[in-house]
C-alpha cells in the first residue's frame, strides 16, 4: 500500500514519538521499504488457519489472593525521574 | 596456565576441587576484560575490582567449609545488559534506561548467583534487542574479536565477544528472533536458545513476549548444558514459564548417536543468499554425522520463505506494547523540557503530561526501535490489523505446522545459522531489510518455539567463523545438547580464543 506522509504522522503520533523534520525521510522511507517486503504475507492462502498468538499451549495462571512481599516504597521510588519522596511527580495533565 | 581455554565445567571442577581459587579465576579474567575491552567494546558496565573479588572469597570460603555447591560455582559470567541484575545499571543499551538500576534479579540471573557463578559485569546489546549486529547500541557498536572491522553480530554481540575473547568462560543473553545464535556464529563460539518458557522471563526486559527467551554463550557444549540445567525451570512470577521436570541435561551427552534420524533442510541448503562456505560446512558436518551413525534425510519447509515477513511483523507488534511502558514517569529517561517544548504542547494539542512523554520517548529511544514500534503499531491499528498482524499470525502457524511435519520423519534438523560470515561495521546498517533477511534461519525457531544451538563450524578462507545450526522439537534440549557435543568430540570444532595481542 501507498503510506503518505499524513499516515507516517498519524502512527508516529500514535505510538506517542515525534519525528525531527532532519529525520522524517530517512525514517520514513526505510518504514515504506519494511511495509513493502512484509507484505508479501498477503500471497499466503490462510484459509482455515487458526492464528498462533504463541508458540505453546498457554492456560491462565491463577494463585491464591494471599499477601506477599512487595517492593518497599522508597526502592519502587529510587528509579523515578521525579518523586517527592510519596508519589511519581509529572507535569500537570490538564494543560 | 590458559584457563580461558579449558571448558568451564573443567575449571569449575579444578575450583571445587580447590586446585585453583575462585579469587584467582575470577581475577584471571577480570584483567582478561580489562585488558581486552578497549579493543572489543563488549560491555557497558563492569563490576569493580572489589565487588568482584568479595563474591569470590565467599565462595571461596563456602568451599573451604566443605559445602556442596553447584558445577559452576566460581566460575565467572557476563550478563547481556537487557537482563536485571542488582548492583550495576540495566541499559539494555538504551538511552531510556541508561541510568536504570533495577531493584531485583531477574530469575535467570539469581539462579546463577545462587550456584555461586560471579558476575563480572553486563554485556552490550543492540539497543531494545532489536538488531543483527550491535550497531544499534545507543553507546557504541562492539567489534568482532576475528576481525575488528566486522560486527561481531546481534543482538547479543557483546555477550558473544566476552567468550570469544576469553574475557569470560560464559554468558547469557537472549534471543528473539536469533539473537545468541547469530552472535554466536559470527564470533565462532556455542550458543543456544532453548524452548520458549523453559527459562523464566522475569526480570528480561520484555522486546516480544511470545519469542523472547534466554540463552547460554560458552565455547564447549556441555557448558551450555550445564548453564541451562542452573537456569531452567518453572518459576511462579512468569506466567508463560512451562511447569515441566527438567530432565539431567548433561548425563545423555554421551549417548551415541547411531540411529539418530537428522534432516536436511532443502530451503535453506538452497537458499541464494547462503554463503557457500557456509553450504560447504553444513554438507561436512553432514557427512560428520553419517560417520557418527546418524541417517541424512531431506525435509522441506515449505513455508520458510516466509519467516523473515512474519517475524517483522509479530516482533514489532509485541513491541509496540511492550514498548509503551517507557513513559518517562517512573522510570528511565524524562526529557528536559524547555520553555519552548512546553509551549510547543499548545500548538501539539497535546498536555504538558503527555508532550513531556512523547519528547521522552523521542529522544530517549533511537531510530530502530522507534521505526519497530511505529511499524508495530501501524499493522495493529485499526483496519490493518487483519492484513498485518492477523495474517502473520496465521502465517506463524503454517511455519510451525511445517516443522511439526518435518519433526514426524527426523530428530533433529542440521542447515547454516546465518547465510554468511560476519559482515563489516557500517555494511548493512542503513538497510533494514537487507539487515532482517539475514535472520532467515533463526527466526523460525522463535516462530515456532523450539529449541535451536549454533555451533562453531571451522573458519573461511578469510579467517572468519563458520557457523552450522541444530533444531530439535520443543523441549528436547538434551537430544540438541548430546548431538552437538558428540559432534564437537568428533572433531566439528575446536573451541578457539580470538587472539586480540
Amino acid at each position: 500500500m501507498n503510506v503518505s506522509r499524513e499516515d507516517i504522522l498519524k502512527v508516529a503520533s500514535l505510538s506517542k514519538l515525534e519525528l525531527a523534520e532532519a529525520e522524517f525521510e530517512v525514517v520514513a522511507s526505510k518504514f515504506r521499504n519494511v511495509l513493502a517486503f512484509v507484505e508479501q504475507l498477503n500471497e499466503v492462502d490462510t484459509t482455515g488457519v487458526e492464528e498462533m498468538a504463541h508458540p505453546v499451549d498457554v492456560h491462565t495462571v491463577t494463585r491464591s489472593d494471599t499477601l506477599q512481599e512487595s517492593l518497599d516504597h522508597d526502592v519502587a521510588l529510587s528509579n523515578a525521574p521525579k518523586s517527592d519522596g510519596e508519589f511519581f511527580l509529572v507535569p500537570p495533565v490538564l494543560g | 596456565m590458559q584457563l580461558e581455554i579449558l571448558s568451564a565445567v573443567q575449571l569449575g571442577a579444578m575450583i571445587a576441587k580447590r586446585e585453583v581459587s575462585c579469587r584467582e579465576v575470577s581475577k584471571y579474567f577480570l584483567d582478561r576484560v580489562h585488558q581486552f575491552d578497549s579493543i572489543v567494546s563488549a560491555m557497558v558496565n563492569v563490576f569493580d575490582e572489589a565487588t568482584v573479588m568479595e563474591q569470590a572469597d565467599q565462595v571461596d570460603s563456602r568451599i573451604l567449609g566443605g559445602e556442596k555447591l553447584s558445577p559452576l560455582a566460581g566460575l565467572p559470567i557476563t550478563i547481556k545488559d537487557v537482563l536485571c541484575l542488582e548492583g550495576l545499571p540495566t541499559t539494555c543499551s538504551s538511552k531510556m534506561l541508561q541510568n536504570f538500576r533495577p531493584p531485583y534479579n531477574a530469575t535467570s540471573v539469581q539462579r546463577l548467583i545462587d550456584a555461586g557463578m560471579i558476575v563480572l559485569g553486563k554485556t552490550n546489546m543492540d539497543e531494545f534487542a532489536m538488531g543483527s549486529s550491535t550497531e544499534n547500541s545507543a553507546f557504541f557498536p562492539s567489534r568482532n574479536p576475528w576481525a575488528l572491522d566486522r560486527t561481531p553480530g546481534g543482538s547479543s554481540g557483546g555477550s558473544a565477544v566476552t567468550v570469544a575473547a576469553g574475557m569470560s568462560p560464559l554468558s547469557i543473553g537472549s534471543d528473539t528472533g536469533g539473537s545468541v545464535r547469530q552472535p554466536a556464529a559470527f564470533c565462532g563460539v556455542c550458543g543456544l536458545k532453548p524452548t520458549y518458557g523453559l527459562v523464566s522471563r522475569f526480570g528480561l526486559i520484555a522486546f516480544a513476549s511470545s519469542l523472547d527467551q534466554v540463552g547460554p554463550f560458552a565455547h564447549h557444549v556441555e557448558d551450555l548444558a550445564a548453564v541451562l540445567q542452573v537456569i531452567a525451570g518453572h518459576d511462579p512470577r512468569d506466567s508463560t514459564s512451562l511447569n515441566v521436570a527438567i530432565p539431567d541435561l548433561t548425563s545423555g551427552l554421551n549417548a551415541p548417536l547411531k540411529g539418530l534420524r537428522v534432516g536436511v533442510v532443502r530451503e535453506h541448503q538452497d537458499h541464494p543468499a547462503l554463503d557457500p562456505e557456509i553450504s560447504k560446512a553444513v554438507q561436512a558436518t553432514q557427512k560428520l554425522l553419517q560417520s557418527l551413525g546418524a541417517t541424512i534425510e531431506e525435509v522441506h519447509l515449505p513455508n520458510s520463505r516466509h519467516s523473515v515477513a512474519t517475524y517483522y511483523v509479530i516482533a514489532p507488534c509485541e513491541a509496540s506494547s511492550n514498548l509503551a511502558r517507557y513513559e518517562a514517569a517512573h522510570y528511565g529517561y524524562r526529557a528536559r523540557m524547555t520553555t519552548e517544548a512546553s509551549s510547543k504542547s499548545s500548538t501539539s494539542g497535546r498536555n504538558p503530561l503527555e508532550e513531556m512523554m512523547v519528547v521522552s520517548r523521542s529522544q530517549g529511544l533511537g531510530e530502530e526501535v522507534k521505526r519497530r514500534i511505529m511499524l508495530g503499531t501501524f499493522a495493529l491499528s485499526a483496519g490493518y490489523s487483519d492484513a498485518y498482524y492477523k495474517q502473520a499470525l496465521k502465517v506463524r502457524r503454517l511455519i510451525a505446522n511445517d516443522y511439526q511435519q518435518a519433526f514426524q520423519k527426523v530428530d533433529v534438523l542440521l542447515g547454516p545459522a546465518f547465510p554468511t560470515p560476519a559482515f563489516r561495521l557500517g555494511e548493512k546498517i542503513d538497510d533494514p531489510v537487507q539487515m532482517y533477511l539475514g535472520d532467515q534461519f533463526t527466526v523460525e525457531a522463535n516462530l515456532a518455539g523450539i529449541p535451536a544451538m549454533s555451533l562453531p563450524a571451522g573458519f573461511t578462507r578469510d579467517g572468519l567463523p563458520l557457523a552450522i545450526q541444530l533444531q530439535a522439537p520443543q523441549l528436547q534440549e538434551a537430544r540438541l545438547l548430546n548431538v552437538g557435543h558428540q559432534l564437537q568430540r568428533a572433531g566439528l570444532f575446536e573451541p578457539k580464543i580470538a587472539g586480540l595481542v
